[in-house]
């Protein structure tokens, strides 16, 4: 969020707060927002959705038991009702020693820039163009790709925060990007690819390059084959590094480490990781996607370097996880719950091509598919399906497809032979960049 | 609180005007889709009952289609002049000109009577509904000192919608949905290991009259207690066996989605043009019934405002239909099936599963597994993802075992399966005569999620590709 203030919200989340009795903890949020959403489909407008929604969001804290209700309306009947739902959700809960709401703790927030004025005031109609112009780069890349959707989104937020402890705070953001998915066919075999243009408005999209980017993923997977399993050494692309670190970003969450569940507990100031690994969460980088100004409890988000040389360093909290830690809270406050906001390792020297050319033989694993059903974050079995391209005498070779890739989070990190330089600030909560990581199965025919 | 009678909430006279107002920039197709959802639900975990949350969602979307262009809009300001704002907007954005004014009558459709709820959940107090989360917490913990953390979760959901259309249609429903989870972690000198079930039902609280807490929860503790002494799955291209009840989400990947019209209908499905040909096993019938009484998928109309169906989707092997919604039924001149769904009233619908599921074959579930001399028994398998344009997919196995010389032998760790969707079809050699419904499953289309039901009786694929690391 841009520090703004949205008194209307803020009023609203106020006056909720007021409400506490003693002994009462109550935080509030307070958001509206609006969106648009535009496909264009052969050069149609196929949907346009115009749309604006709110909501209000309490939760209560009283003798260690906490409540908490929402409603999708701002009215005084509406928010009066939600605090009494919240209140009386408050007297079914377990008794908590250390339930509670975060106190202030005096770190600073680092400004971002969250709001985009030319975002704010852009032309519908242009808005369609982006879609329309998107779709034309596509196709136009290759005679063997055809359309399947391209879309135009944004959506803007505004929010108001207030707790009992004194935390207060408003501000607004907004966002837009563009996407296109196609297909490709030949001989009867239909592969696909998509790609997306991100600008803080949309006139830093780059359309072309996204259009042909979604075209050349679909056409350089056609005549892909199976592969043989074998052990194997990949190399992972900035996308999928990034999906992996968002998982190992969640081992490293306190709430797991005091509640026995993460693979990592116990394990603090010992090697978990080659050397190359310095993991760092810092939403106060503004190149990240998910840069922010605070966590959900309103501290202030702030950089925590969970892994320096591969020595795992701390993990990050919620004031909650804190408090039943000993510790206290890193600002990762995400939802009722914990997690990282912006990860990035620190990048290395060599281009991919230059990473590529080291090996011998090898993969390079451009998408996996089922992260969320083939990866236990608790056991750290890792298993995913892939695709990707076959790399021999260090140069890339025929395309590969339905085959998996499987190894533990423990031995991957350990076995990361290299880290490349080429940083994507891709729209998720880590950063991509090409990793190289030896001895994993790859399972095919 | 209560929730809105919204039939009587909101006469026809205003819907009519609203209808009418969406379609006065030249649309041909008006709706109003109105939704009120409340719900609760509480949390357990590390002993405690955390959090205690309820919820009231409620709005209206409004959507007018004028050739090719869909508008939309949506809501929360049910009032007629919240309607007709955003039946202006939605007007708009499928703007092409001044259509004159349109005048509806609207009729009533049916509904099929599937969701018959005893308990409502709102008369329970929610009390007990906690009470039920330690009784999980204590019997997973009573299986094995092995186990060292539970987690259990209860929900319940009462969505009423009412959709009018410019065709006439006015209908509404009332969809109660009540689910109860399980995850346990058990520690041993390998490492920790999970287990995790759940059970969810379109009917209230007598869910948990008709079935048992104290099992489910044990069921979850000792699949990680179980998974403690699992070796690495193998890796590579094997016999697979599906228990009953656990593989449903094989045909909701290998082939669902691929028959959902709008997928066919860009040619983005392997399944597109195939209506009359072989694409499975001559085993394999396939049936997508959302009038499955008591199931997760279940829906007296769908999100369109027509009659829930039971659709046969693939019989004895050969494809005979996809399923549909109003758009793409509307553009091949055909009724809709009632597979016309959406998250919530601030979506669009889309052509959705509810229930899918396999017929029984004739075999003997024992002797499928007799049958098999090496190879995978997959007791529950998890989520999965399919690409319908090439037909690969994946899905997870989150507790199988080892098949040795016909024999259930050693359990293995988790990992993915891979497979291609119209092969693993044709690869069906052996179907059992156990049919079971799996667990209440969350499908995930184009960012928006919808409860579905799957099912199978035990099968078997006569190669699959399993993502371990064992050679």
């Amino acid at each position: 969020m841009s520090r703004h203030t949205v008194d209307d919200l803020q009023a609203i989340a106020d006056a909720i707060v007021a409400m506490a009795e003693p002994g009462e903890q109550i935080e509030a949020n307070v958001a509206r927002s609006r969106e648009t959403d535009i496909r264009v489909y052969n050069g149609d407008l196929e949907h346009f959705v115009s749309a604006q929604s709110q909501g209000i969001s309490v939760r209560v804290i009283k003798d260690g038991r906490t409540g908490s209700s929402h409603a999708g309306t701002l009215d005084e009947v509406a928010w009066r009702e939600v605090l009494a739902e919240a209140r009386e959700n408050a007297t079914l809960g377990s008794v908590d020693e250390w339930a509670g709401l975060a106190e202030p703790d005096g770190v600073a927030i680092v400004e971002q820039e969250l709001w985009d004025d030319t975002l704010d005031a852009f032309d519908t109609a242009k808005k369609i163009e982006i879609a329309k112009e998107l779709e034309r780069a596509a196709v136009g890349a290759d005679p063997r790709v055809r359309i399947d959707d391209s879309n135009y989104s944004d959506g803007a937020t505004e929010e108001a925060f207030a707790t009992t402890m004194g935390i207060r705070s408003s501000g607004r953001s907004n966002s837009c990007y563009a996407s296109v998915s196609v297909m490709a066919d030949d001989d009867g075999e239909t592969q696909t690819g998509w790609a997306y243009a991100l600008g803080k408005n949309p006139a830093e999209f780059d359309l072309g390059k996204a259009g042909i980017e979604a075209a050349n993923k679909a056409t350089g997977l056609l005549g892909a084959v199976k592969p043989p399993s074998k052990r194997t050494t990949v190399v992972l692309d900035p996308m999928v590094t990034a999906q992996f670190l968002g998982i190992i970003g969640s081992t490293l969450n306190g709430e797991s480490v005091v509640k026995g569940r993460s693979l990592f507990a116990n394990r603090l100031g010992e090697a978990v990781a080659s050397p190359l690994i310095t993991l760092v969460d810092d939403p106060t980088d503004s190149r990240a996607y998910t840069a922010s100004e605070i966590d959900s409890e309103g501290l202030a988000a702030r950089r925590n370097v969970l892994i320096k040389d591969g020595v795992l360093q701390m993990f990050v909290h919620s004031s909650y996880s804190a408090r039943r830690a000993g510790t206290k809270s890193t600002g990762n406050a995400v939802g009722g719950g914990v997690g990282c906001l912006a990860l990035q390792l620190t990048p290395g020297t060599k281009t991919q091509a230059e990473l590529i050319a080291d090996i011998e033989e090898g993969v390079l694993i451009q998408s996996v598919q089922g992260l969320h059903s083939g990866v236990n974050p608790i056991s750290g079995d890792f298993s995913t399906g892939a695709s990707g391209v076959m790399i021999r005498n260090g140069k890339v070779a025929e395309p590969i497809r339905e085959f998996t890739i499987a190894s533990t989070l423990q031995r991957m990190l350990l076995d990361v032979l290299a880290i490349g330089n080429d940083v994507d600030w891709l729209p998720m909560r880590a950063a991509g960049v090409s990793m190289v990581i030896a001895d994993v199965t790859m399972s095919g025919a | 609180m209560s929730l809105i009678d919204l039939s009587h909430e909101f006469d026809s006279s205003v819907l009519s005007r609203v209808l009418a107002k969406g379609r006065s920039t030249g649309a041909g197709f008006s709706e109003v889709f109105i939704e009120d959802k409340r719900s609760m639900g509480a949390s357990l975990d590390d002993g405690l009952v955390e959090q205690v949350s309820s919820g009231r969602d409620s709005g209206a979307g409004i959507r007018v289609i004028n050739g090719e262009t869909t508008g939309f809009a949506y809501t929360a300001d049910l009032s007629e002049a919240g309607l007709l704002a955003a039946a202006g907007a939605a007007a708009a954005a499928a703007s092409t000109g001044d259509g004159g004014t349109h005048t509806v009558s609207l009729g009533s459709a049916k509904r099929h009577p599937v969701n018959t709820v005893r308990i409502a959940p709102q008369s329970v107090p929610k009390a007990r509904k906690v009470e039920l989360l330690m009784i999980a917490n204590d019997a997973a913990r009573g299986i094995d000192s092995s186990i060292v953390q539970v987690s259990a979760g209860y929900s319940d959901a009462t969505r009423r919608i009412l959709i009018a259309n410019s065709d006439g249609v006015f209908a509404t429903d009332e969809q109660v949905r009540t689910i109860f989870r399980v995850s346990a972690v058990a520690n041993g000198d390998a490492g920790m290991q999970t287990g995790y079930d759940s059970l969810g039902h379109t009917i209230g609280f007598e869910l948990f009259e008709e079935e048992n807490i104290n099992e489910l929860a044990e069921r979850a503790a000792r699949q990680a207690v179980t998974k403690l002494r699992a070796r690495p799955a193998p890796s590579g291209a094997l016999q697979v066996v599906i228990k009953c009840g656990s593989g449903g989400v094989l045909f909701h990947e290998a082939c669902g989605h691929g028959l959902e019209a709008d997928l066919v209908a860009r040619g983005a499905s392997v399944y597109a043009n195939r209506v009359g040909d072989q694409v499975a096993s001559p085993l394999v019938t396939l049936v997508d019934d959302g009038t499955m009484s008591r199931e997760w998928g279940a829906i007296g109309i769908d999100d369109e405002g027509h009659e829930s169906q039971r659709n046969v989707l693939i019989e004895d092997g050969v494809l005979t239909d996809y399923m549909w919604d109003h758009i793409r039924a509307n553009k091949e001149g055909r009724a809709p099936s009632g597979n016309g769904r959406r998250q919530s009233y601030e979506h669009l619908p889309m052509v959705r599963m509810t229930n899918t599921f396999v017929l029984n074959g004739s075999d003997e579930p024992d002797d499928i597994v007799r049958a098999t001399e090496y190879g995978v028994y997959v007791a529950k398998l998890g989520g999965g993802q399919v690409n319908t344009a090439s037909g690969d997919f994946v899905f997870g196995m989150t507790e199988a075992y080892l098949i040795e010389n016909g024999q259930i032998t050693e359990p293995l760790r988790e990992s993915n399966l891979i497979g291609n969707g119209p092969q693993v079809l044709a690869d069906i050699d052996m179907l059992g005569n156990d049919f079971a419904m799996g667990n209440p499953g969350m499908c995930g289309k184009d960012g928006q999620g919808v409860p579905v039901g799957d099912g199978q009786p035990t099968l078997r694929v006569k190669s699959l590709t399993i993502g371990g690391t064992a050679a």
